[in-house]
């Protein structure tokens, strides 16, 4: 609890400068990741992270020592190379793209990998913390280093800034983009730079080797709450920075964690709970939604069976044993019980005596149903020139799908037709 | 056996697990989801040492492949049931277990026998001191080469009993299920086998390696051929070559072998992509050219 409260009340300018820093690293590469979601492109983050650690290395090589200005332009080279060496790959030959992205980011990754172990038996002292590469280290971003990766987080955002619409053109439509006169290849081009840029960054707080968890997750589990574009790069923005202070956090508390891990931990976890939970597009949601759907289906076919047989006896209003409700439509007994039970509840079923008997409401529901089947298809037959004993199924899915406003629509187009094409009876009000 | 002589074959033994695998990754369009099991079955291979306490192999086999499967249907769960797009529900999928095994590794340093070195380019040259001495005493030989021989043969035995059903279900999964073979036991069996040969990699390579071993192999031998059967041989004849010069780079650099092996994986792909009789960028350049003379 002390270290929490020594922690977040910032007093120590060493915390600040970590915390600062984590944020604006972990919240532009959220921003730049939002847009490579939405071009279907996350993987391409990363290889290009994986890319950037042969660059770490040769520019240590050649100048011998941590220098950030360096680092980064050595990491911004071989990650530029890496994307365009993918893009040449897969659009030269007939390797697919996602092969390409898997064979440029193994080999580049196991080039790094080869030269950090060959600088690390080389003896050289300032080689130390280069490694810290691989998985981050938040708490060790200090002075010089933070001001540089600091200065390049600011220069995305106003870059992201500027060009906000013409991301998302590109993002969305780039077709449309052309045609309204957007130098597209340009555009592409700022957009990849700044995606290479997100990565060079984002090292410093995770890591080369999940890196892509802070361009994909963020954007990820905002695209769940919303629908608006920049609802969704302010919430992306968000959640890369909440992750990015606790990973802040627990490198200052426990140094001896991989810092990187732990915020990937933390992203997830939002984004998972987001995936569950968020209203609309959450997967719980879907499923109440289509069981919602399930239940009032399941209804409107057994106010059906029961206007079809009422239809029959010329008599709406008879009492019906559960028995004779199977006979007209086939349902599993405890189904049809308990939804017996909720049109009950719902006022269009009556029940006295283990028999159920119509409502005026429930009567002209299943009217209603019925009279949207046939119609249906009728339509189906003069319209689409489908043949009379192919119409069946398609009508029972459509019967519950159309509104009042189609349902009129409809009689209006088709002259409000007296029988189906099986000369049953179409019931109008 | 030479130290050398060990070495390398551990090295060809992984190369060509992965490579064979690969061939049907690549061809299904699935190299990514191979790179994502390589990664997610980090922490299946660190929870069987703390739950075994030693390197017991079929403890950490049968848990990772359990992973490896579970990893494949998140995916695709996430992108089903969730309609996340599918190359955001592998990002989002893989980098979360990877995370869990990085840590697990962290937090139970001192009880388990990993490092995250280890983790990223495995200790391929440890092969000849890491021996299997069974409870009599008796020396039976490099303990690595035991199990990536016996996952090698597994591969071998498991492609040829099921090479039409692969055949059938990768080229073309309609008919597959016309004549009766499930698409999805395949699809999953096919995942569980490279969630063994990873783990099986895992402490000669490391986990990031392995997909270099994955993809580059059969993707150079796809550039040179079009038949399945031919594109095999050829993946297998790489990766033994990957495994050689990878081994004396690395020697004469003195650097990491599993990363000497994945710069010379790269550097065959690149020679197949320039100068492939068929598919070769500067080859079909250089006929251009001539065509135009003509």
């Amino acid at each position: 609890m002390e270290t929490f409260l020594d922690f977040f009340s910032f007093s120590d300018p060493n915390v600040r400068y970590v915390v600062l820093g984590s944020i604006l690293i972990t919240a532009s590469s959220a921003i730049v990741g939002s847009f490579t979601f939405l071009k279907k492109k996350a993987l391409v983050g990363d290889a290009v992270a994986h890319a950037v650690l042969p660059g770490v290395c040769l520019s240590f090589i050649l100048y011998g020592e941590k220098n950030p200005l360096v680092l980064i332009i050595g990491a911004f080279t071989t990650g530029w190379i890496a994307l365009t060496l993918i893009d040449f790959i897969s659009s030269k030959s007939k390797i697919k793209e996602d092969t390409a992205i898997g064979l440029i980011l193994s080999v580049f990754f196991g080039i790094g990998i080869f030269l950090l172990t060959i600088i690390q038996k080389s003896g050289n002292a300032a080689q130390s913390g280069l490694d810290q590469f691989l998985f981050g280290k938040a708490a060790s971003l200090v002075g010089s280093d933070l001001i540089t990766f600091g200065l390049v987080a600011v220069l995305l955002l106003v870059a992201v800034y500027l060009f906000f619409k013409e991301f998302t053109l590109i993002s969305f439509d780039k077709d449309f983009a052309a045609s309204v006169g957007l130098p597209i290849r340009a555009m592409e081009l700022i957009l990849t730079t700044l995606t290479v840029l997100a990565v060079v960054v984002g090292i410093q707080a995770v890591g080369v080797v999940l890196m892509a968890a802070m361009l994909i997750t963020p954007a990820a589990a905002a695209r769940f709450w919303t629908e608006k574009i920049k609802v969704m790069i302010w919430l992306a923005a968000i959640f890369g920075a909440f992750s990015g202070i606790s990973g802040a956090y627990i490198s200052y508390v426990a140094p001896s964690m991989p810092t990187g891990p732990w915020i990937v931990i933390v992203i997830s976890s939002i984004a998972f709970f987001s995936f569950f939970f968020a209203p609309g597009r959450g997967i719980i949601q879907r499923l109440l939604t289509q069981k919602r759907i399930k239940k009032h289906i399941v209804d409107e076919n057994i106010l059906k069976a029961l206007y079809q047989l009422g239809e029959e006896e010329k008599n709406f209003f008879d009492k019906r044993t559960i028995e004779t409700i199977l006979s007209k439509r086939t349902l599993r007994r405890d189904l049809l019980i308990k939804s017996l039970k909720r049109l009950k509840r719902e006022g269009y079923l009556k029940h006295s005596d283990g028999l159920w008997f119509f409502t005026t409401e429930g009567k002209n529901k299943g009217q209603r149903v019925v009279k949207l089947h046939r119609l249906w298809e009728v339509y189906l037959i003069q319209y689409l020139r489908i043949a009379p004993d192919h119409v069946h199924d398609d009508a029972d899915t459509i019967e519950h799908v159309l509104t009042p406003e189609l349902e009129a629509r409809l009689e209006k187009l088709l002259n409000y037709p007296s029988t189906d094409p099986h000369k049953s009876e179409i019931p109008y009000e | 056996m030479s130290n050398d002589l060990q070495i390398i074959l551990a090295g060809s033994f992984v190369a060509t697990a992965c490579g064979l695998l690969g061939c049907y990754l690549i061809l299904r369009k699935m190299a990514m989801v191979g790179d994502a099991i390589s990664h997610a079955v980090l922490p299946g291979i660190v929870l069987a040492f703390l739950f075994t306490g030693s390197r017991d192999s079929v403890t950490m086999v049968i848990g990772a492949g359990i992973i490896g499967v579970l990893t494949t249907f998140l995916i695709e769960f996430f992108h089903k049931k969730g309609k996340l797009q599918t190359d955001a529900s592998i990002g989002v999928t893989f980098t979360w277990l990877f995370a869990i095994g990085v840590i697990l590794i962290s937090v139970f340093a001192g009880k388990v026998d990993l490092d995250q070195d280890c983790v990223l380019y495995g200790e391929i040259a440890y092969v000849p001191i890491d021996l299997w001495i069974t409870d009599a005493g008796t020396v039976m030989g490099p303990r690595v080469l035991y199990i990536s021989g016996t996952v090698l043969l597994i591969i071998l035995v498991f492609i040829a009993t099921g090479y039409k059903e692969l055949f059938l279900t990768t080229f073309d999964p309609a008919y597959a299920t016309a004549v009766g073979i499930s698409t999805v036991l395949w699809h999953y069996l096919l995942m569980g086998a490279v969630s063994i040969t990873t783990v099986a990699s895992f402490e000669s390579v490391g986990a990031i390696l392995v997909v270099a071993l994955l993809i580059a192999p059969p993707a150079t031998a796809y550039l040179l051929t079009e038949d399945l059967f031919k594109m095999m041989v050829l993946t297998t004849i790489i990766g033994v070559l990957v495994s050689v010069s990878g081994y004396y780079l690395a020697v004469a650099t003195d650097g990491s072998i599993a990363g000497a092996m994945a710069t010379m994986a790269g550097l065959f792909f690149g020679l197949a992509f320039l100068f492939s009789p068929t598919e070769g960028y500067l080859v079909k350049k250089f006929r251009k050219e001539k065509a135009v003379m003509h």
